[in-house]
């Protein structure tokens, strides 16, 4: 089914400066490979190497995040709406 | 290519105060604004809370609600979200390690150095696309009132 997902600012520079795509899939994982696979540049900004995404990317189906449902198994039908959403984090050295 | 950050000079006035009067912890704010691809121009800047529950003095956190939020309003306003800005306290304005690991692609990241508590060094850099660093953007300073251009940072 086709799920709208919502892009943030700093990443629609890969979809083609859409702030919005519609993706089949029935659960989040099933959207986001799509996603990273029509836009592959995206990849290695949303997941770290090893495979997981960032710690930075949130997720949400409406408006939950999807680390307190089923993570990427997390199922959507197509009146969801997905949105990806970053935290930001920075400073100067170690702490 | 490099690119181009265009800032008014009350922006960088206002940056700075933010991270005198934050210091010895670290500053952070949104910077709002248009890009045709090549130069960025800051239009507008919101100010934050550094919410990070870790050391202040090396850490700034903004929550998805803060973006969610900036996003929605920047929209509302036609514009985007350009970058964001931070302070270093007695460290120089050039990414850490913890930055580019945390750093979001195209955005501006404009980064005031803060010694001893008066602000000094301000540049901004913009995250390779393969994530291996941060190439440095050019900040071009514009004084609106006299019309009037000068670079403040260049290589």
């Amino acid at each position: 089914m086709a799920v709208k997902v919502m892009i943030p600012t700093p990443l629609r520079a890969f979809t083609d400066k859409k702030d919005a795509v519609i993706l089949e899939g029935k659960t989040v994982g099933e959207l986001l490979g799509r996603l990273t696979t029509q836009h592959a540049q995206l990849k290695k900004h949303l997941y770290a190497d090893n495979g997981t995404l960032r710690n930075f990317v949130n997720v949400y189906v409406n408006n939950e995040d999807i680390r307190y449902l089923k993570y990427e198994e997390t199922p959507v039908t197509e009146n969801d709406v997905v949105s990806i959403i970053p935290s930001i984090a920075g400073g100067g050295t170690a702490i | 290519m490099r690119l181009v950050l265009k800032l008014e000079s009350e922006f960088i006035d206002r940056i700075k105060e933010h991270g005198r009067d934050s210091y010895p912890e670290e500053c952070c704010g949104f910077l709002f604004g248009s890009s045709d691809g090549k130069v960025k121009t800051v239009r507008d800047l919101h100010e934050l809370l550094n919410s990070s529950g870790e050391n202040r003095s090396r850490r700034y956190v903004i929550g998805p609600a803060e973006y969610r939020n900036a996003e929605i309003w920047a929209e509302g306003k036609g514009l985007e979200v350009l970058g964001l800005y931070h302070s270093h306290p007695d460290h120089p304005s050039r990414p850490s390690q913890f930055d580019i690991d945390h750093a979001l692609p195209w955005w501006s990241y404009i980064i005031i150095s803060v010694e001893r508590g008066s602000p000094s060094v301000i540049s901004s850099w913009v995250l390779n696309d393969d994530r291996s660093g941060f190439g440095e953007e050019r900040i071009e300073e514009v004084k609106m009132r006299e019309g009037t251009k000068k670079v403040v940072t260049d290589q």
